[in-house]
């Protein structure tokens, strides 16, 4: 797998800008007092001690006096741009925008695409697909504990609450593979709770879309029509949805295009068939504590379900 | 205090803390042995000569307040609620918390049910789910009726509470109802 970019001092968006620029604002007055306030020490150092007088009193007070202010102004300056920032973080908003839903889960994100139809809603998992250019809104729930939505070349981040919607919008600017991660301590794999996302020109999200709103491909050979089965008739179809099959579970990320994704189990493995086949026969392993039993397949069929998967483009 | 009174209240506490080793263990991957077992449930009450003996076999997870977590979670995840309440009150399954059982309220009888399903409704999971999950399953339908410790049970529901905590449900002595 590719290092995706994960960086607020690499914004690729208008929004992960302005907290770049506040961040280097912040960075530069601080480091600008931290200077000063060595140097006085060190000139004060050097001085050493003086047989107090009426002058130096005088010397010291206006020494301090001026310190005082100095710092008032600069903390005022921080706070301005702090303010200034939190509100400019907000003017994206317009009506026509991109509207996605996100549902944090322990530990993966389940990611729908809203379409007042509900047949061209495309509900994927752990990938964000991004038009470069146009304003998203992104509604935030969670199915168990709160979980906090962050993608830091992007925007800043937001909690998932249970029994609340929150909303963030962001704005991707530049082409290329973000990666975000779950920003607030959920559980067990929490570290091991990322998503990929991807911003792209708009012609080619209109095709991704397009593509992920068809059902999964009907199977062609014996063998791929075996893993099918494997998995309708298995423990896979109680938890993970296939649309055009018989699974149907809600519980688990949706898999109907799972070839198409990069990685597996929330942004912690590549997707490859060999990853694939150490996730499902002892996802416990990879991400202890996760919600995926080990499915006690055996070697036959789990080859099955590997070849029906990798149809799942 | 004592040297020697301290020493034995230390060995006292230090046992209490063993004993909850059980209640917080989390065993993701290895079947505890005892789920293993054959469950030797009897569908039927006739035995020819003498009734054989029964061994008294328990969910793995009994003393387990994890495995009770998860058999709860999985009770929503496997769609338990919509034919037996989301608090087990029973809807066109029957109820859950009551102290009726139609097919035996031992571990290993309600083991059964599940996973070879019952007369008149109840589907078979066997197969769909695996065997912990069934077993984690099992307990939590125990402790609904309030045949597990309080202090294993859930005393809490992450979602909002529509019925007393499996941790304050009085224990019942069950009784056998036998099917309609």
């Amino acid at each position: 797998m590719t290092p995706h970019i994960q960086s607020i001092i690499h914004p690729a968006g208008i929004e992960a800008a302005r907290i770049s620029h506040l961040w280097w604002v912040m960075f530069g007055i601080c480091a600008f007092v931290w200077f000063a306030v060595a140097a006085a020490t060190l000139i004060a150092i050097r001085r050493g001690r003086h047989a107090a007088s009426a002058a130096t009193d005088r010397q010291a007070s206006f020494a301090v006096a001026s310190a005082g202010v100095v710092s008032v102004i600069a903390l005022v300056a921080l706070l301005t741009q702090s303010v200034v920032t939190g509100r400019a973080l907000d003017s994206i908003r317009t009506p026509d925008a991109l509207r996605i839903q996100v549902t944090g889960n322990q530990w993966w994100w389940d990611v729908q695409y809203e379409n007042p139809t509900p047949s061209l809603r495309v509900t994927t998992a752990n990938e964000i697909h991004l038009p470069i250019g146009r304003p998203v809104a992104i509604d935030l729930l969670s199915n168990d504990v709160i979980h906090s939505f962050w993608i830091p070349s992007l925007q800043g981040k937001i909690d998932l609450i249970p029994g609340r919607l929150n909303e963030i919008w962001l704005q991707a600017d530049k082409p290329g593979v973000y990666r975000g991660q779950c920003a607030e301590y959920c559980g067990a794999q929490h570290a091991k709770m990322a998503m990929v996302v991807v911003a792209e020109p708009p012609d080619d999200f209109e095709r991704w879309l397009a593509a992920n709103r068809a059902s999964a491909p009907v199977p062609v050979t014996p063998e791929q029509e075996r893993g099918k089965q494997v998995v309708e008739r298995g423990p896979c179809a109680m938890c993970h949805t296939i649309t055009g099959t018989l699974a149907g579970g809600h519980s688990a990320p949706d898999l109907t295009h799972i070839a198409s994704r990069s990685s597996l189990a929330a942004g912690s493995l590549p997707n490859s068939p060999g990853y694939l086949a150490g996730w499902i026969t002892d996802p416990q392993h990879i991400k202890p504590g996760n919600h995926m039993p080990p499915t006690g397949l055996n070697a036959d069929e789990l080859q099955a379900v590997l070849t029906y998967l990798e149809t799942l483009k | 205090m004592k040297p020697r009174m301290m020493m034995v209240l230390c060995a006292v506490m230090c046992g209490a803390l063993i004993a909850a080793c059980e209640r917080e263990t989390r065993r993701y991957k290895e079947l505890p042995a005892a789920a293993n077992r054959e469950t030797g449930v009897r569908v039927s009450q006739l035995e020819p000569g003498m009734p054989q003996q029964r061994a008294d076999v328990k969910s793995p997870y009994q003393e387990n307040a994890w495995g009770i977590s998860e058999g709860k979670r999985l009770y929503a995840a496997y769609n338990c609620a919509p034919c037996h309440g989301v608090n087990g009150g029973g809807a066109i399954g029957p109820a859950l918390i009551d102290d009726m059982w139609i097919y035996g309220a031992k571990a290993d009888q309600i083991y059964a049910t599940i996973s070879q399903g019952r007369p008149d409704g109840m589907p078979s999971f066997g197969g769909h789910i695996p065997t912990q999950q069934i077993w984690q399953l099992v307990a939590y339908v125990q402790s609904m009726a309030g045949e597990v410790r309080a202090t294993t049970a859930a005393g809490r529901n992450d979602a909002q509470m529509g019925a007393v905590p499996e941790s304050r449900q009085p224990a019942q002595t069950p009784i056998q109802t036998g099917h309609r």
